[in-house]
């Protein structure tokens, strides 16, 4: 595989801003006119292959189905609740979608409204209307700890190469986390550990472009959580 | 426009109050980012004028009668502050603002991809702190600003510049001055990949051969406007300088 070496520096680019003209593929968030490809969105160019594409550097969490996601019951119906789950659009969650039997009108006994819950986008169909689920592993209703919302795209920098970030983080810390595609992120554990890991998520946030951001985020832990004589013994010679 | 005066807009020299000539407009400045709680902002002065833009969405549409099922809606609202001109402005849309905000929600209309977001509503403030004519202008080239950072798909942004005619001369980007004792003013918006025209009004009388050369000047420019509002959204991103990932 090849691996993405051919993106020239990270070049940031503004809609309307002229991709390529040579006969490369209009790949996510660019549009073609006259054969032309030029950016749909602000964002950092991208060139894999034969497509060129823009990745965004903000915007609207756009759901996609099978994405994992963190809602806040917004409403409540005598069949279904109304889900805030930070998209242009609100997600009906359907009494037929959670892991309990539910009388109708009877939802006010399971979920209620600013409640906290995980969720997996069930489907979104053609004009844009959602559903969500709960039925699946590992989703639920969130109780404690707190949650952090950031830019749904730096989601990926959160998470970093196969889990490498999220899982310094929860080493580091000692945290539960949930990183919901939606940029919503649960985190759980021991008050001064949650704002460690929060402070770290909203430097991952803030400067999500810049170089070396494992070893910023590992420092910064650092400094909130100074290694304990026990556990954390590891850690040291790393300053 | 109509008021008298026997000021000296443009001397013999070519030269105007303000210092500037014919075909040079104020100093621009453009900042992006500048609001926390809104998806998108921009501040931006031409001049005197002060501007802030601020955007929100796509997000349900709140009067469900405006949704429409194919596209996104975007729903401007221009504003001048009670302060923001040397007699105190009456609060509140009046005409004018209603005027102002429907054409500069068509001129975004036309950029904004909004058949992405079916049913949704894409907001736009515009609140003018400091006027000194040309605001329509400086409240358009804000907002498609504050657009792009808001992260919103569109195809272009959109620069805006006024052109006129003062004292029998053709000029551009008209202050308060010439704006007030001037002949015509004509305010265009463009799509500067397409060179496309989304706004253009004229106020005013002038020939034929006059508006072919305030359309000529204010053309190039928007074309200025626009690598100044280019300039602005990257400078957002710029402090870490880029560079390759760690990851």
């Amino acid at each position: 595989m090849e691996r993405r070496s051919a993106r020239p520096a990270r070049e940031i680019v503004v809609p309307g801003d002229l991709l390529d003209d040579g006969g490369m593929r209009s790949g996510n968030c660019t549009y073609a006119r006259d054969g032309r490809i030029y950016a749909g969105v602000m964002g950092i160019k991208n060139v894999y292959q034969d497509t060129v594409s823009v990745i965004p550097l903000r915007g609207r969490y756009m759901p996609v189905t099978g994405d994992m996601v963190i809602g806040i019951v917004e409403d409540l119906g005598s069949s279904n609740w109304m889900v805030d789950i930070a998209a242009p659009y609100p997600a009906p969650l359907h009494v037929n979608e959670v892991p309990w039997k539910v009388e109708f009108g009877d939802t006010s006994r399971y979920l209620n409204l600013g409640n906290v819950v995980l969720l997996k986008i069930l489907m979104v169909d053609e004009s844009r209307k959602i559903q969500v689920t709960m039925k699946d592993a590992g989703l639920r209703k969130i109780e404690g700890g707190r949650l952090v919302e950031i830019q749904h795209t730096k989601v990926p920098r959160v998470i970093g190469k196969s889990g490498s970030m999220i899982q310094m983080i929860k080493n580091m810390t000692d945290c539960r986390v949930f990183v919901g595609q939606n940029g919503r992120i649960w985190v759980d554990g021991d008050e001064d550990n949650i704002a460690a890991a929060t402070a770290a998520i909203g430097l991952i946030d803030r400067e999500a472009q810049s170089e070396n951001l494992t070893e910023k985020v590992k420092r910064l832990i650092e400094e909130k959580l100074p290694p304990r004589d026990g556990g954390a013994s590891d850690e040291e010679g790393l300053q | 426009m109509s008021g008298h005066t026997d000021m000296v807009l443009v001397d013999d020299a070519g030269m105007r109050i303000d210092g500037r000539r014919a075909d040079e407009h104020r100093r621009v400045h453009i900042e992006a980012g500048v609001l926390n709680n809104a998806d998108g902002s921009a501040y931006v002065e031409i001049g005197k004028n002060k501007v802030l833009a601020a955007v929100y969405g796509p997000r349900e549409c709140h009067p469900r009668h405006l949704q429409d099922s194919n596209k996104a809606i975007i729903q401007c609202k221009y504003n001048m502050e009670a302060f923001s001109v040397s007699d105190r402005k009456r609060p509140g849309p009046d005409r004018r603002s209603i005027e102002i905000s429907k054409i500069i929600a068509e001129a975004l209309e036309r950029v904004v991809l909004t058949e992405l977001y079916p049913r949704a509503s894409i907001d736009v403030y515009i609140e003018i702190l400091q006027a000194n004519a040309g605001t329509r202008c400086a409240g358009l080239t804000a907002a498609s600003v504050a657009l792009a950072d808001a992260g919103i798909p569109m195809r272009d942004i959109v620069p805006a510049i006024a052109a006129g005619k003062a004292d029998g001369h053709v000029l551009l980007d008209l202050n308060k001055e010439e704006d007030n004792y001037g002949q015509a003013d004509v305010p265009l918006a463009i799509m500067p990949s397409t060179d496309e025209i989304v706004l253009l009004q004229m106020d005013g009388n002038m020939t034929r051969e006059e508006f072919d050369h305030a359309v000529d000047m204010a053309f190039g420019a928007c074309h200025e406007v626009y690598e100044l509002q280019k300039e602005a959204l990257k400078k957002r991103y710029s402090p870490g300088k880029g560079g390759d990932s760690d990851e």
